[in-house]
């Protein structure tokens, strides 16, 4: 990488500052494109027939019956994508969960798809395919596929990370281990050891925007793809790879989306959209129902976690172990293994142990979910640090900052940490007026430390400069919480020109180099850092473009708040030549002025955040009422700090849903019950307070800004600060998330003995 | 000569051990080695491995230096959300 991303410590002028966004008015107004907003010519209604089975044998698909229904321009199986993955387990497991092959493994699943005039006779056409299933036995619990009678769902898997392969097949994917030292010697030191058991639920990231996207493929074999999703540039690939097309040929442009936050990563409707265009010549939309968008894509891992922690009676802890179980849906997965890596995170721990399973149910393939597998294990981790607070007779917050990790300390994944964040978001807690409000009858207090790791990427940026002396910003990484406003702040930054002057927009993926997807809270810090690098670029050709006008040494020419400078005794009579000046000469010194980035963003940095939350619990019914939240959150540099807060606010919004309603509930015959926002309550603006937020700077060492990701960090404390806090309010440890109002009840009942 | 900690799965790979050491400069080179010394890395490499020198995590500048004395960790490649 031709570019030096250490952190320079510059004072900002533009970074910092809280503008209005770019997309705001078209999105109020409604003229923001989504996904289903693209329309074309002669375009064809798409719809998927699905399996209404958990686990059944695909023996027959007769589609003679659709194909002749008049209206009905294509109908597709799994015949018409053949497995082009070469070997790539990962990208199968994504064809098939696209078009299921030789078996429906999960309600759900897709068998078959229709394009037709309109979507009554395409839903006319879904009737008359005839599949002929074998129903096979099936398993959705997380804890009941481990046993050893279980149906099995795939028989060529063969648990992996073990010293041996076994003998036999399981649904258990993979082991992990992470931890160092000797947890049964630090255990044997310690004189108060807390250890339970936990279980979490399946939840949907809840995106508002369905998935949706418009193909055309041309008889030429070049297509267009309009689609919501968190990264067109891997959508092109997963898509052009799916369908045996070159990725050139295949243009990928992202809509606005309407919520993404890991389930938008990878493929699902999208390969079927154009293979249905491919055989019907004509250009199909395929919108998902929000039925479908719960049965058929992005859930989260259920879990079961157990946890025990063991401490002195000073409060130092001596150990910790955790064995968490996390659901894969019928896939292979690595969610275990992120659980795993992230559970004890937050803690200076000399001996500390986890170990990670990922485990096979027939529930939908399970997607990253914003942090993805970190909240669970959070949840668990931080009760049990709670309790341990508790029986030592300490206040949980100083347990908490005694124990913490610093610069210096081992991770409990492995490597030594850098600067980081959660001693001073846990003593910016300590101090916060919230800690020390008075609570009311009924009213608990609870708090939560979380932990992400963040990542970069591949990213690839323009800067092009007008005539004009306005600014075009063409990023590749899709916006999905106020980015371009970041972007066009860090563009104007280092420019030294007015917020107002650059306009940024999402390029698609035949305009610009390939990018990541926007996941991994990687968007700003891996954008920013190319923009940085593009218009440090575009300064250079100023510079030179300067100089001749001047017609003195480009070496004589430095850049300064906009404008190009002489510097030397002998061009003291120079005046400054401001961007505009230089633009508006542009076609006299060269033609076209812009700049130009591709780099890996690497380095991220870790983040940190600790959570308060105060609720209300009636005793009576067991519902809920989150009273007051407060998130603190290291963001390295806050480059728009409203969408910072915004993010910490999300993500805390989304923890309360998640800590207190969400829930996949599955019936005896392994179908969703509750496939609707009706029966799968998510919070609403009634149900939440306003959320507070702290953002505290800590730089991170390898952006030029310092600049940390901040999308994700803010899911993982809320489960078990909302925990907390209703544990202290009902008098009863909450181990069963969501916290909802049975549940809760229950516990209650169960402690007075009822 | 760099020492490199494995995690769990890995170490599985190169026979129970948990630290092998590599005559590496860069994390290109330190892949090609560990490949010719462990073949059974050669998937997990092609799947992705991110790396941690001194405490920064690297999963694709495949360039970085490995500086002599480094603490330099081999860890999964996470998916974001």
């Amino acid at each position: 990488m031709n570019f030096d991303p250490r952190f320079s410590g510059r004072k900002f002028a533009s970074v910092g500052t809280r503008p209005i966004r770019p997309d705001g008015v078209d999105k109020v107004t409604g003229r923001a494109r989504y996904g289903a907003d693209f329309n074309m010519a002669g375009q064809l209604v798409g719809r998927v027939l699905r399996s209404p089975h958990a686990h059944a044998i695909i023996r027959k698909i007769d589609t003679s019956k659709a194909e002749k229904l008049s209206g009905v321009k294509a109908v597709i199986t799994a015949k018409d994508l053949p497995d082009l993955t070469d070997g790539d387990a990962a990208m199968y497991d994504i064809l098939d969960n696209c078009m299921a092959r030789t078996k429906a493994l999960y309600d759900g699943h897709a068998v078959a798809a229709v394009a037709a005039i309109d979507a009554r006779t395409a839903r006319q056409a879904l009737k008359l395919i005839e599949v002929e299933y074998e129903i096979l036995p099936h398993v959705t619990d997380v804890d009941e596929a481990m046993q050893h009678h279980a149906p099995l769902i795939n028989d060529t898997i063969f648990t992996e990370g073990l010293q041996e392969k076994p003998a036999k097949p399981s649904n258990v994917t993979k082991r992990s281990q992470f931890g160092h030292g000797d947890v049964h010697q630090g255990f044997g030191q310690a004189d108060f050891i807390v250890e339970r058991s936990f279980k979490t639920e399946q939840t949907h990231q809840g995106y508002i925007e369905p998935h949706a996207c418009v193909a055309s493929v041309s008889s030429d074999g070049t297509a267009d793809l309009w689609v919501c999703t968190q990264g067109h540039f891997v959508y092109r690939q997963h898509c052009a790879q799916l369908l045996g097309m070159e990725a050139s040929k295949l243009r990928v442009t992202s809509s606005e989306i309407g919520g993404g936050f890991g389930g938008k990563t990878h493929v699902w409707a999208e390969p079927v959209a154009l293979a249905l265009s491919r055989k019907a010549g004509r250009p199909v939309k395929l919108v998902m129902t929000r039925d479908e968008v719960f049965r058929a894509s992005g859930p989260t891992s259920a879990t079961s976690i157990d946890v025990k922690i063991g401490a002195r009676k000073d409060g130092t802890i001596t150990a910790a172990e955790a064995t968490l179980r996390y659901s894969a849906g019928p896939y292979a997965g690595s969610w275990a293994e992120i659980g795993a890596m992230t559970a004890f995170a937050c803690y200076k721990l000399d001996n500390v142990k986890t170990v990670g399973y990922e485990v096979l149910v027939n529930r939908p393939k399970t997607a990253a979910y914003r942090a993805p597998s970190a909240p669970m294990a959070a949840f668990a981790v931080e009760s049990a640090v709670d309790e341990l607070a508790k029986e030592l007779g300490m206040d949980p917050v100083d347990f908490r900052i005694k124990n913490a990790a610093q610069e210096g300390t081992r991770s409990s994944y492995g490597p030594v940490y850098g600067p980081i964040g959660i001693g001073p978001t846990l003593e910016a807690v300590k101090n916060h007026p919230h800690m020390k409000a008075p609570l009311r009858k009924n009213q608990g207090r609870g708090m939560a430390c979380g932990f992400w790791f963040n990542f970069g990427g591949q990213t690839c940026t323009d800067l092009n400069i007008g005539m004009d002396g306005s600014v075009s910003l063409a990023v590749g990484t899709v916006d999905v919480g106020g980015s371009r406003a970041s972007l066009s702040l860090v563009a104007a930054e280092e420019l030294g020109i007015a917020y107002e002057h650059v306009k940024a927009i999402v390029a698609d993926t035949s305009s610009l180099g390939y990018n990541d997807m926007t996941d991994g809270s990687r968007g700003t810090f891996s954008s920013s850092m190319a923009t940085i690098s593009a218009a440090r670029n575009a300064i250079k050709i100023l510079r030179e473009r300067a100089a001749q006008m001047w017609d003195i040494s480009v070496d004589d020419v430095v850049w300064e708040q906009g404008h190009a400078v002489a510097k030397g005794e002998k061009h003291g009579n120079l005046g400054k030549l401001s961007l505009k000046e230089i633009a508006a000469e542009s076609g006299k010194t060269g033609g076209p002025i812009a700049g130009h980035s591709e780099l890996v963003a690497d380095g991220a940095g870790v983040s940190f955040a600790t959570h308060i939350c105060d609720i209300e619990v009636d005793p009576e019914t067991g519902s809920t009422r989150v009273i007051r939240y407060t998130v603190v959150q290291d963001a390295g540099k806050a480059v728009h700090p409203t969408y910072v807060e915004g993010q910490y606010q999300g993500g805390a919004a989304q923890g309360i849903g998640w800590a207190l309603n969400e829930e996949y509930i599955y019936g005896k015959d392994g179908r969703l019950q509750n496939a609707g926002f009706l029966d799968y309550r998510i919070p609403v603006c009634s149900d939440l307070p306003m959320i507070d937020t702290q953002i505290l700077e800590i730089p991170n060492p390898n952006h030029p800004y310092g600049v940390r990701g901040v999308g994700e960090t803010s899911i993982v404390p809320p489960l078990a600060a909302i925990a907390n806090a209703v544990s202290n309010a009902a008098g009863v440890r909450m181990t069963h998330i969501p916290m909802s109002p049975p549940r809760i009840l229950a516990a209650i009942e169960a402690e007075r003995g009822e | 000569m760099v020492e490199v900690t494995l995690w769990g799965a890995l170490g599985q790979l190169a026979g129970g051990k948990s630290k092998v050491e590599v005559e590496a400069k860069d994390i290109r080179e330190l892949f090609r080695k560990l490949a010719e010394q462990y073949p059974g890395f050669e998937p997990w490499i092609d799947r992705g491995i991110a790396v941690a020198i001194d405490g920064t995590i690297y999963r694709d500048t495949w360039s970085k230096k490995l500086p002599e004395g480094a603490e330099i960790f081999l860890l999964p490649r996470l998916a974001g959300g």
